[in-house]
């Protein structure tokens, strides 16, 4: 199977998509709702292409696009930019802040918004990588509520998240830093989603490394075979390098 | 249990023409609206006073809206009396008249003299064919050919039998003892395409069903009506049920499917309840359930009712609802015939074309390709509503023109001029006055930058402002976007915003040049069909009427004087007679004069409500740009 992308005909295989052969062949295109270890879910729109031939001809999102047999793709058409433009003004003015976004703007030329800019604190981009890692993570605390324009990230019926294990994955993926934690003593809270959870201290050392839920979490997850010991990563390196290095020792003497 | 037509038959035959008089009331969503219930229950509260041996039946609705409520009365073996706009006054006349075999000659809107079942091309004659009016002839419904809707304001829609009478549950004996691929063939051979907005055939559509692999298959039936002005789908669910239960089953068999799902909206209750009296009697008579007409096909319905979101219109966002999550559209590839419902392949077609599968089937798919043109076959119903003499529900063959379907049958537009129609309902676009002879077909509306869509039509005169029509329809799709995507949420936002800003008079040029980009971008990027046809009602206004979205900008004035800002009304005297009508609707005594001579608008007292606009026959009142 072949497709052809900026005039380059490539080999690719099935359960692909046009945004990871674009990735391989070299070919940049912008993304903002896209993480690799996420499934695709095609909310941004930044990352569309223009189909040319062998499917539905116009603009597609290329990380939902499958590839086909025959598809002709145009990464950078003068429509692609057009477009691409307009949704990184529409993105600037959602959310003026984040940094992901000026470079990704800058990147296209863009520099300022012609559209009315959102000036609540609140900047959050709906691009939906919280609550598809949080899925991932199997903790299923926060979800979307509400549509159109009062859309909004919450945890089920705006009540504090009951099943958010703490682990900050939505943190750490989050473009806009508009997802907050923030510790304080022995506890962590997950702001946006009214988390309030307590920190498990490691056994060997003392410190405060990860939350009590996420760690039996961990254990359920991984079962019997998770050796059960509460250790921050440090110690648990040490613990494991000592075993590995006494077993191997063991074996030398 | 296998179906006894022929008994079902005669039972529905006596009921639909009984040997004593029968008072038939219409009494589907749109009746009930004027005061159908009201009459219903003063006819049965006379009848019963009186002691009269007659039958007062229920049935669904004969497209007239205008002149609803409609009561029809029938003398055995006579033509049959329709009555427009009874009042419960109006009841006891014609009781009196029923007693005394003399009809009152007040509101007849016409008289039945045949009834044709289109399905077996049997006519029923009712003979004494006197001097009345026919309402076959009636310009309402002369041009109008019923197959969609063949049955509705004919039958009972809670009687299985009546249905059956009229040619009921013929085709699917027919189509169960074909095999699945000639059922498709003939589908495709209709021409038949998606009547609910997408236009895509239906017969193809059946055809990757069928061919894509997998024992568990589904096929349901979109019943998330929500353009607002269309209402066709509610019609036929409420009138003729059955027609969509036969044709769900028809197709079931066609792509090897057993279930049916209906969504309907939940904003139809009457349609809701209808078709669940329907599923139980299809079901007690064999028509649904296992070994259907000892074919060895079984096939069973549900209703889903909707979650109330327009987008659920939307066919992934659909299957997400039914699943019990959050209705939003999800991206195709992979199409609903490959992976649907529940990850199994699913065929999903609006009521309005399962209601024509039965015809297709008995007919022969040849005769449905006999109506329309080129590429659109058959007849479409149309929702013609807005400023408009006749509102209605018409169905004619495609190809009609819109002078046709808005003169011939709407009867006009009254003395103000027509202006525009808008067609497509949200996705839609307006459509100019000086394309008034446009065949209505898919492409004819694509091309003029409209669409088909569910068949809404809104008709506006000279007094409606295009910007602010653009206005009222992106306001519907930015509050019904369910914000996915972020140019449907943030640019049909930002569209609003821009023209809020044109309708109050404070935009500036650039900002037509920004809506427009705006536009294109949402209409090429959006995720689903919502969001990419979210900016037609702009696009199609800036290019047919690109002038007034000037006129707001440049000379801060609302021709059409609807742009509360940006208006001022006056009388043009040498057009005033001094009739006085418009100083009698002005809620604010701004208006003084004395009749026979020019009347005077003080323009301080005028809160530009137009009250007196749209009273003045003589379009005496004018919009002239506000005094700065």
């Amino acid at each position: 199977m072949n497709l052809t992308i900026d005039g380059k005909t490539v080999p690719v295989i099935d359960e692909t998509t046009v945004l990871e052969v674009a990735q391989r062949e070299g070919i940049w295109i912008p993304t903002f709702c896209h993480h690799p270890g996420l499934p695709p879910y095609g909310a941004c729109r930044l990352c569309v292409v223009e189909v040319k031939a062998g499917g539905r001809p116009g603009l597609a999102a290329s990380c939902t696009l499958p590839v086909a047999d025959g598809l002709v793709i145009e990464t950078n058409s003068p429509r692609v930019q057009r477009s691409r433009r307009i949704l990184l003004q529409l993105l600037l003015a959602v959310t003026p802040g984040s940094a992901v976004v000026k470079e990704l703007a800058e990147k296209m030329g863009v520099n300022t918004t012609p559209f009315e800019i959102n000036e609540q604190e609140n900047h959050c981009a709906l691009c939906g990588l919280c609550v598809r890692v949080c899925n991932q993570v199997g903790a299923h605390a926060i979800g979307f509520a509400f549509r159109g324009t009062r859309r909004r990230v919450t945890p089920p019926f705006g009540k504090p998240a009951a099943d958010c294990v703490g682990c900050r994955a939505c943190a750490s993926v989050c473009p806009t830093g508009d997802v907050k934690f923030t510790e304080k003593g022995d506890r962590l809270f997950g702001e946006n989603w009214g988390a309030d959870l307590s920190l498990a201290r490691c056994s060997s050392c003392g410190r405060l490394f990860t939350t009590e839920y996420l760690f039996n979490h961990v254990k359920t997850k991984l079962g019997p075979d998770y050796s059960a010991a509460k250790l921050c990563p440090t110690c648990r390196r040490r613990s494991t390098a000592n075993v590995m290095t006494g077993s191997y020792l063991g074996k030398v003497r | 249990m296998m179906p006894d037509l022929s008994s079902l038959c005669r039972k529905g035959l006596e009921a639909l023409y009984p040997d004593k008089v029968k008072i038939t009331v219409g009494r589907a969503t749109c009746g009930r609206a004027s005061g159908a219930e009201e009459v219903y229950q003063a006819l049965l509260a006379e009848v019963k006073e009186r002691g009269l041996d007659c039958t007062v039946a229920t049935t669904g609705c004969l497209g007239f809206c205008q002149e609803e409520p409609l009561v029809c009365v029938q003398f055995p073996g006579k033509p049959r009396y329709v009555y427009s706009r009874v009042r419960p006054e109006l009841v006891k006349e014609i009781i009196v008249g029923v007693i005394n075999q003399n009809m009152p000659r007040k509101r007849l809107l016409g008289k039945v003299f045949e009834d044709e079942v289109l399905i077996t091309g049997e006519k029923v004659k009712m003979d004494d064919r006197s001097g009345d009016r026919s309402l076959a002839e009636n310009p309402f419904y002369l041009p109008q050919v019923k197959v969609a809707t063949r049955n509705c304001g004919y039958i009972d829609p809670g009687s299985i039998a009546e249905y059956v009478a009229r040619g009921g549950y013929l085709a699917l004996q027919k189509a169960l003892a074909q095999t699945p691929e000639e059922i498709i063939q003939e589908v495709l051979e209709s021409g038949l395409r998606g009547r609910g907005g997408g236009g895509f055939p239906t017969g193809k559509k059946w055809d990757f069903a069928r061919k894509s692999p997998g024992g568990v298959k589904y096929v349901i039936c979109n019943a998330d009506e929500g353009d607002p002005g269309a209402y066709m789908d509610r019609s036929i669910l409420e009138g003729d049920p059955h027609t969509v239960l036969e044709g769900m089953t028809i197709g079931g068999y066609a792509i090897g499917a057993h279930t049916g799902i209906i969504y309907c909206r939940a904003e139809y209750p009457l349609a809701v309840a209808t078709l669940r009296e329907a599923i139980k009697q299809a079901e007690e008579n064999g028509f649904l359930g296992d070994d259907i007409f000892g074919s060895g096909f079984s096939f069973r319905i549900e209703i889903v009712e909707g979650r109330g979101a327009f987008v659920c219109g939307e066919e992934t966002a659909l299957i997400a609802s039914i699943e019990g999550k959050m209705g939003e559209p999800s991206p195709r590839p992979p199409f609903p015939a490959e992976r649907g419902l529940w990850g199994k392949p699913t065929n999903i077609n609006n009521v309005e074309t399962w209601a024509n599968i039965p015809p297709i089937i008995m007919k022969g798919g040849k005769w449905f390709a006999g109506m329309g043109t080129e590429n659109s076959k058959g007849t479409k119903v149309f929702a013609l509503v807005g400023d408009i003499k006749n509102n209605g529900l018409v169905e004619v063959p495609m190809g009609t023109t819109l002078r046709q379907i808005i003169y011939d049958i709407g009867g006009g537009t009254g003395v103000f001029d027509f202006k525009a129609v808008q067609t497509g309902g949200p996705s839609g676009g307006c459509i100019p006055a000086s394309l008034i002879d446009l065949p209505v077909d898919y492409e004819e509306l694509t091309k003029a930058g409209a669409i088909m869509g569910s068949g809404g039509m809104v008709v506006m005169n000279e007094h409606a402002c295009m910007v602010d029509v653009a206005r009222f329809f992106i306001t519907f799709t930015q509050d019904e976007s369910c914000g996915k995507c972020l140019p449907c949420r943030e640019g049909t936002r930002q569209m609003l915003e821009l023209l809020n800003k044109i309708c109050a008079g404070k935009a500036e040029m650039p900002d037509l040049e920004l809506l427009e980009n705006l536009a294109l971008a949402i209409k090429d990027a959006a995720l689903c069909g919502l969001g990419q046809t979210a900016p037609s009602p702009v696009l199609s206004t800036l290019k047919y009427f690109r002038e007034e979205y000037e006129a707001h900008i440049r000379e801060k004035f609302c021709p059409s004087g609807v742009c509360r800002e940006l208006f001022e009304l006056t009388i043009a005297e040498e057009a005033c007679r001094g009739c006085g009508r418009c100083a009698e609707v002005c809620p604010q005594q701004a208006i003084t004069g004395q009749r026979k001579q020019p009347y005077r608008l003080d323009q301080d007292r005028c809160i530009r409500c137009r009250a007196c606009l749209n009273t003045c026959r003589h379009k005496a009142i004018k919009v002239v740009p506000p005094r700065r």
